[in-house]
């Protein structure tokens, strides 16, 4: 089927590592962490105290925003960022759909508690149920279309705008679902946005409660240990990331200059478990092998690999798995942003497939740091520690996800 | 290329009234009395959860105790769509899109906690809310409660695994599942999709998020219809469809409900009177050339919400379908679940070549209809309009 290539020609990047594409690729490329103490709340009682954390001008020391408000904000920083690079368009009438990622969000605490202040102290669901019949900006804020409605209002993005959640994979499916309305002619452009901003009291926990997180609170930067022996968990972060994604001759016909392709695109879900990838790794190497396909090349044509690498020894073990199967004896090297971004969630596929199109601007693959002993059952070249220049064409971009869902990208260079 | 047609093959019903699509056809066509409870969430009536035998959907012990009543709802419908559609061979490359909403908290840890720190300093709040929910929370709820793990469940219990998505966004998130997958089938990315979504709103969690600003009706219950000034009665609703490329689905001899001829969508700013019909009207103009001669039944997603109740009213009159139908009066808005629901229903009626009978007091006609449109209008954003039209080899 002959089916258009589509190109990227605007990125947005915010991350625990800066606002903006420069300040973030400065950050990946020196091998700097984003990883610190938590101040955003009290810590007490908690087994993790770390995360990356993006703070922004509206968080109030004791009241910090919402995760709700924090997604929408970040969202809009990395989109405006991605618009006005891409200058397609006039500000408020972007001419194409917009692809949300994000987390689920919901009444936090603080509304809650708020709420039974209103009722004069009836913590009942029913006291603050009723509490809430004059708080129509409870409902907007935390119905899942709210941020998707509001972005869509602020950037004027056509049609019904898309939320959605695919866990850790989030962002690389806004970007596939933005691919393949461009491929079947839908829209010449789409808005893809990947965001998360679940740094809360309560998320935190529940991820802890998993025992999913790394508990090396003494020393923040060095937490996130992808691939290496001692990793004991992901560190929890946040931020945004956006694509302007554009058929690549509507690009062209405008002269607008190409900042990289996404080829291919290949997900697969997996039935094992709830936390776990089938030992077999099946889906994990379907997403890969799927992606690789779809975009007319080899393994053998891969250049890099920007891992998932949360960190998490299941994680990183599976992903050592996958590597050997669709690459076998030549495996490209890989590298793990989340060793100095944390894992950013429902942000990550599209912050990664952004640091991804930068890799191959640079022509340098970003390090994998806190690398101090290599898990000797992996064996991957993890790019350890320092940057390396290198010969990149493509790169796959994994991302795998906690309910079995796995997509992978494969970005190009602007040639 | 042509593009290739979408059939519903498969229905997997579940609400207050009814299991399943042959005993929602025979409950409906018998004019139903709704099913409501007044009570348990005074002052917002509902309609309340079915009761489940889930051990004939969810076989393992194991995997019902990771789930929620939510997402449990979900799985089971989603499993009657597989048998409805003999599709349990296909699973394992089929494609799936779920329109997900949020998943329940905890009430009783949630009122205990809130109750015990509502009155402390910020500081000392955030030290007991820590250590509450460090040892209040069960591990496993989160999952239990994750919006995209409702499409983990059904990968993990029915083995779907071709694809998954999960769309948010209430009403909206279903027809646009519905639509991208129709596209998707269209061009060839995908034989067999299964789409639809859950709702239990029969939880004080939901009526919170949709009482809010003063969404529910309250008081006694009253059809959609008969809500002076508007309001949502909600439902606990749960339809899965599996939709299949025609020529798939002739290959193994699997007979369709009906045909998917287009699903529309958009979301207007509603930003003043007039914008929920216009862009209703828009949605229609790009559908009615593919509309037959012959009696069209409307079966409205109607939430009971205002304004756009009042315009839907409205772009309904103009467009005077043979045939009204509001089921949300009879089982509850069913939130993301409607959509996919109504299309279900919609498709029994072509199947069956008969309509069934009215769900409201405004509901009116009775021909048999030639083609079925169904509207979404969402409570608060989101309009959506699908077409349905009949199968010749249809069952």
């Amino acid at each position: 089927m002959n089916r258009p290539r589509v190109a990227v020609t605007g990125i947005g990047i915010v991350s625990p590592l800066g606002f903006g594409v420069a300040a973030n690729w400065a950050a990946l490329a020196a091998g700097r962490s984003g990883i610190r103490r938590i101040t955003r709340f009290p810590l007490d009682h908690l087994r993790t105290t770390i995360a990356g954390c993006v703070d922004l001008p509206e968080d109030k020391p004791g009241a910090p925003l919402s995760s709700a408000e924090r997604v929408e904000r970040m969202a809009v920083l990395a989109a405006e960022e991605a618009l006005a690079t891409a200058g397609l368009g006039t500000p408020g009438a972007f001419p194409g759909p917009l692809f949300l990622g994000m987390p689920p969000v919901e009444t936090e605490w603080p509304q809650r508690l708020e709420l039974v202040r209103a009722t004069g102290g009836d913590a009942s669901y029913r006291g603050i149920t009723l509490a809430a019949l004059s708080r129509p900006d409870i409902h907007d804020r935390f119905c899942f279309g709210g941020i998707g409605e509001r972005l869509a209002a602020r950037f004027g993005t056509r049609g019904a705008p898309i939320s959605l959640t695919t866990a850790c994979a989030t962002g690389a499916s806004a970007i596939q679902l933005g691919v393949e309305a461009i491929q079947r002619g839908e829209a010449r452009a789409a808005l893809a946005i990947g965001a998360d901003g679940s740094v809360q009291p309560e998320a935190l926990i529940r991820f802890s409660l998993l025992s999913a997180l790394s508990t090396r609170n003494e020393e923040p930067e060095r937490a996130a240990r992808p691939f290496e022996k001692s990793r004991d968990g992901f560190v929890m972060s946040e931020g945004a990331a956006a694509l302007v994604l554009e058929d690549e001759g509507a690009a062209r016909a405008r002269g607008a200059e190409i900042l990289g392709f996404v080829l291919g695109c290949g997900e697969r879900a997996d039935s094992f478990h709830r936390t776990r990838s089938n030992p077999d790794g099946s889906a994990i190497i379907g997403a890969m092998r799927n992606a690789i396909a779809d975009a007319g090349l080899t393994p053998a044509d891969i250049d890099y690999v920007n891992a998932h690498g949360t960190g998490t020894p299941e994680n990183d073990k599976m992903e050592a798995l996958g590597m050997r199967a669709v690459f076998g004896e030549r495996l490209p090297p890989i590298s793990s942003n989340k060793s100095m971004i944390g894992h950013t969630l429902s942000a990550a596929g599209a912050i990664e497939a952004a640091f991804s199109l930068l890799t191959l601007r640079h022509q340098l693959l970003p390090p994998t740091i806190n690398h101090d002993e290599p898990d000797p059952t992996l064996g991957l070249d993890v790019v350890p520690n320092v940057a390396r220049p290198a010969r990149v064409r493509h790169v796959l971009s994994n991302s795998f996800g906690f309910g079995g869902q796995n997509v992978c990208l494969v970005l190009g260079e602007a040639a | 290329m042509k593009e290739r047609e979408a059939w519903i093959t498969g229905i997997g019903l579940v609400s207050a009234l009814a299991e399943g699509a042959e005993a929602h056809w025979a409950v409906l066509s018998a004019g139903a009395s709704p099913r409501v409870d007044e009570d348990s969430f005074a002052p917002f009536p509902v309609h309340p959860a079915p009761v489940l035998d889930l051990d004939r959907q969810i076989p393992k012990k194991g995997d019902q105790r990771q789930m929620e009543p939510w997402q449990r709802a979900g799985t089971y419908a989603a499993g009657l769509a597989l048998d409805d559609a003999g599709a349990r061979g296909l699973v394992s490359e089929m494609h799936m899109i779920v329109a997900a909403g949020g998943g329940e908290r905890d009430v009783a840890l949630d009122e205990a906690v809130a109750a015990e720190i509502a009155a402390l300093p910020p500081e000392r709040a955030g030290a007991v809310l820590n250590e509450r929910l460090m040892t209040g929370l069960r591990p496993t709820l989160f999952l239990a409660q994750l919006a995209n793990l409702l499409a983990g469940n059904i990968s993990i219990v029915h083995g779907v695994t071709g694809s998954s998505r999960t769309f948010m966004g209430e009403e909206s998130a279903a027809a646009d599942a519905v639509r991208i997958a129709c596209a998707r089938l269209a061009e060839g990315r995908g034989d067999v999709f299964l789409v639809g979504g859950a709702f239990l709103g029969a939880r004080w969690d939901m009526l919170l998020l949709y009482g809010a600003g003063g969404g529910l009706w309250r008081g006694a219950f009253a059809p959609v219809s008969a809500r002076p000034g508007g309001g949502m009665v909600l439902g606990c609703l749960n339809a899965f469809l599996v939709i299949e490329a025609a020529e798939h689905a002739r290959a193994r001899g699997a007979r369709p409900y009906a045909r998917i001829a287009a699903v529309a969508t958009d979301a207007s700013r509603r930003a003043g009177p007039g914008a929920i019909r216009a862009s209703l009207e828009a949605l229609w103009s790009s559908l009615s050339g593919m509309v037959p001669a012959g009696p069209l039944a409307v079966i409205s997603g109607a939430s009971g919400a205002e304004p756009a109740w009042a315009e839907e009213r409205g772009f309904l009159s103009a467009l005077a379908p043979a045939v009204l139908r509001t089921p949300a009066s009879l089982w509850g808005h069913g939130m993301e679940a409607a959509f996919p629901a109504h299309l279900a229903l919609g498709a029994l009626a072509l199947a069956r070549g008969a309509i069934f009978a009215p769900c409201d007091p405004a509901d009116a006609g009775d021909a048999a209809p030639a083609a079925v449109l169904v509207s979404g209008v969402g409570h608060w954003r989101g309009e959506a309009l699908g077409l349905l039209l009949p199968v010749e080899e249809g069952r």
